[in-house]
């Protein structure tokens, strides 16, 4: 199935549905995820039952803060992909769990909870995966810093890799 | 009687995120790891035993966690590649050219010929490199220690050519966006076609080594099943799901870099155990063989980088008697001849290429499954989020589903047939 | 007087010999055998295993045998890097070996956290351990971790002492 020929397959039940650079973009409602992600899974000419990735991006000035997405992809039609993104407002990052819907998303999850600070409702094991279980703060998020140490040789000052002018 | 799985005694911490289990007599919680020189790697697993038979199993990953991808957001598009290419140290290869491809689709442009025909050839050769390391590695944790000798003979013959062609042995940054660092040198070719000649008979030898051994066998037929519903559920790839009876490969499925314009097969058995993925991966490594022989006769010449100036990496090395060296040619001509050079190449040194905004996500075969790149742009000099799905994560997460129900040595043995590399687990 | 002054010289001078000779020999046997725990991490494990395999071979140096438990080793080779949460383990590890312990960081993760200059690498292993020898490189090919074990070796036998 080709892009615009899934775009105008989903643009029959959603409203937001975008084809840039060969790849279909789905923009949903974050309180829709699990359904939308049962349809695409249950539906026969559909087929998504693969998920292939689960992350999200943060954009600190915008609202809404984080943009969620949910990469999946057609054991059938492997050339069949798709991306569904939701937006979490800055105030509330939470969302749905997928993992009742594809069990591969419970460690994707807990690796955004781990980064981002992101909470998914139902998820049955929430905690931190990478990153020590003691540790304060969600170091991918944009406003944290990179955290690196900043060095003097001989007279001269590097400072660390994120406060550098280029 | 034993209890068959245990549900957490809510609240009690045993150890550092595993809560105590409701223990009858039967149960004893081990630890495996994160020092352990059979986990491949530092891997930690809570196993729950009764006697030799493992009722559960926790993975603990994060013992190589690297942030990876928060560095490459500070450093420009150029540099990224050599940030990528230590996620999954194993098949460095792969991270390059899943990069570079989303770069090169952000952009908006190919690479040329020549640099995509290359590009098949390197991450065949790193294909039969990381199989190799996994045969010896398997070997030495199953007892099999010649094995780990010869597996690592031949990839010293790989990494040989590596070393000719891009300066490396490991964590090469060859692959940019745009093509290649540099064209082959002199004499690769002519390496490259020995090294065809000797792998045949080798993997011979490996495998009447093994294949027929009845401890081989024993220790691998029935054990570690997961069959084609859970791999579909859990998101496997690669060997693990072509070991199930699913014929899926991305080179074949949705082919990049000119992987089209080669003729081979995709091994796929139907047992879905270790044996199983044994059997597939030594022919894995022959089909890369005959890809790298067709690579070879079908090379076409040209460039190895784009041609536009902003964005082609100055690709111009030679090598000098000390080994690898800049061109002096290049060299003068932007010092002394050309004054738009000399701002160029500062500018692409400095700042790299400006990016135009938007999403991609690229998907490669990497020796261990399916390898995707979510690279967001907003525009600028640097990369606003490399997001890499590493195909030993999902892997490590179906680990429990593998080894439950069986014995503890089986535990060695299935982890060695899923192969996670924890570089790329924790990245 | 002085004869029994010139005696007691002499006895002194024998015993301390004596000693030096013991202490060379064993230095000796201790550079010539010393068993490495396995504390691969990452790329600069596979290079270990390299330097371990039968092309480059660290058996010439009695090193083959890697053990895996810390209780039977004298050498730690911190190869690759060491994220924050394995800074402890690599503590215990370290504590778990028997006197006399050397260590050797290879690699520049290890050194000084190589390029992951960020929240997640322990900046130099030498915050956690007491580090001898410190191998640059990413990764360094085989014949250079070699380079850094001779000058360990070197080190060894420089010791003054029994203990």
């Amino acid at each position: 199935m080709s892009p615009d020929r899934l775009a105008g397959r989903l643009a029959e039940r959603f409203p937001d549905v975008h084809v840039a650079r060969g790849e279909v973009t789905l923009t949903i409602e974050r309180d829709a995820l699990v359904e939308t992600l049962r349809y695409l899974r249950d539906e026969a000419d559909l087929a998504f039952d693969f998920l292939s990735d689960l992350s999200c991006t943060d954009w600190p000035g915008r609202e809404p803060r984080i943009w969620m997405a949910y990469h999946l992809a057609s054991l059938l039609d492997h050339r069949r992909r798709l991306r569904v993104k939701a937006g979490l407002p800055a105030d509330d990052l939470r969302i749905a769990t997928a993992s009742e819907v594809h069990p591969s998303a419970g460690w994707h999850e807990r690796e955004v909870y781990d980064f981002f600070g992101v909470t998914f409702d139902g998820h049955p094991d929430l905690r931190r995966i990478e990153l020590p279980e003691e540790w304060v703060g969600h170091p991918l998020r944009k406003d944290e810093p990179l955290g690196g140490v900043a060095t003097q040789y001989k007279g001269a000052y590097v400072p660390p890799p994120d406060q550098r002018e280029l | 009687m034993a209890e068959r799985i245990p549900t957490p005694l809510g609240g009690t911490e045993v150890a550092r995120g595993v809560q105590a289990q409701r223990l009858s007599d039967d149960l004893m919680v081990i630890n495996m790891g994160p020092q352990h020189p059979s986990t491949h790697g530092v891997l930690r697993l809570v196993l729950t035993l009764d006697g030799e038979t493992v009722v559960d199993c926790q993975p603990v990953v994060g013992y190589l966690h690297t942030g990876i991808e928060k560095n490459t957001e500070y450093r420009t598009w150029h540099q990224g590649a050599t940030f990528v290419t230590r996620a999954d140290y194993l098949s460095p290869f792969a991270n390059e050219l899943a990069y570079a491809i989303s770069v090169e689709r952000l952009l908006g442009i190919e690479a040329p010929p020549r640099a995509q025909a290359i590009r098949v050839m390197v991450s065949e050769l790193n294909r039969i490199a990381s199989h190799l390391v996994w045969l010896a590695t398997s070997g030495l944790e199953l007892g099999a220690i010649s094995v780990m000798l010869y597996g690592f003979r031949e990839r010293e013959k790989i990494l040989d050519v590596f070393e000719a062609i891009t300066g490396l042995r490991m964590n090469h940054a060859y692959i940019r966006p745009g093509g290649l660092v540099m064209d082959l040198p002199e004499g690769a070719e002519a390496r490259i076609r020995d090294l065809l000649r000797d792998m045949g008979s080798k993997v011979d030898e490996y495998e009447s080594l093994l294949s027929g051994n009845p401890i081989w066998v024993e220790r691998n037929r029935g054990v570690g099943v997961l069959t084609a519903e859970q791999c579909r559920a859990w998101a496997v790839t690669g060997p693990i799901l072509r070991a199930a009876g699913v014929a899926h490969d991305l080179r074949k499925a949705d082919p990049v870099s000119g992987y089209e314009l080669y003729d081979f097969e995709i091994p796929t058995r139907e047992e879905a155990d270790c044996y199983a993925r044994y059997e597939i991966r030594l022919a894995e490594i022959r089909e890369s063989l005959k890809i790298v022989e067709q690579v070879l006769d079908s090379m076409p010449g040209g460039r190895v980088m784009v041609d536009d100036p902003k964005i082609a990496w100055p690709a111009q090395l030679e090598v000098g008697p000390d080994g690898i060296g800049n061109s002096e040619r290049y060299v003068r001509h932007i010092m002394e001849e050309s004054m738009e050079a000399l701002i160029n190449h500062f500018k692409l040194v400095t700042q790299g290429v400006k990016v135009p905004a938007g999403e991609v996500y690229t998907c490669v075969e990497s020796p261990r499954g399916e390898l995707g790149y979510y690279v967001v742009s907003d525009g600028g000099v640097r990369p606003y989020r490399v997001r890499i799905k590493d195909p030993s994560f999902l892997h490590v997460q179906v680990i429990p589903e593998i080894v439950r129900g069986g014995l503890v040595a089986d535990v060695v043995a299935s982890i060695a047939s899923v192969d996670p590399v924890m570089g790329g687990v924790d990245r | 007087m002085t004869d029994a002054v010139r005696r007691a010289e002499e006895e002194e001078l024998r015993q301390g010999i004596l000693t030096t000779t013991l202490a060379k020999l064993v230095n000796w046997a201790r550079k010539q055998s010393t068993w490495p725990v396995t504390f691969g991490l990452a790329c600069c494990a596979i290079e270990m295993m390299a330097t371990g395999a039968g092309h480059h071979d660290l058996a010439r140096w009695g090193m083959e045998v890697f053990r895996a438990s810390p209780r039977q080793a004298d050498l730690m080779i911190v190869a690759g890097r060491v994220s924050q949460k394995m800074g402890p383990v690599l503590r215990q590890i370290y504590d778990q070996m028997p006197e006399p312990k050397w260590v050797i960081s290879m690699g520049v993760c290890a050194s000084s956290g190589g390029m992951f200059n960020n929240y997640g690498v322990i900046q130099g292993v030498d915050t956690v351990v007491p580090v001898d020898v410190y191998v640059p490189g990413c990764p360094p090919r085989p014949e250079m971790l070699m380079y850094g074990i001779l000058q360990l070796h070197e080190k060894i036998e420089r010791r003054g002492t029994l203990t």
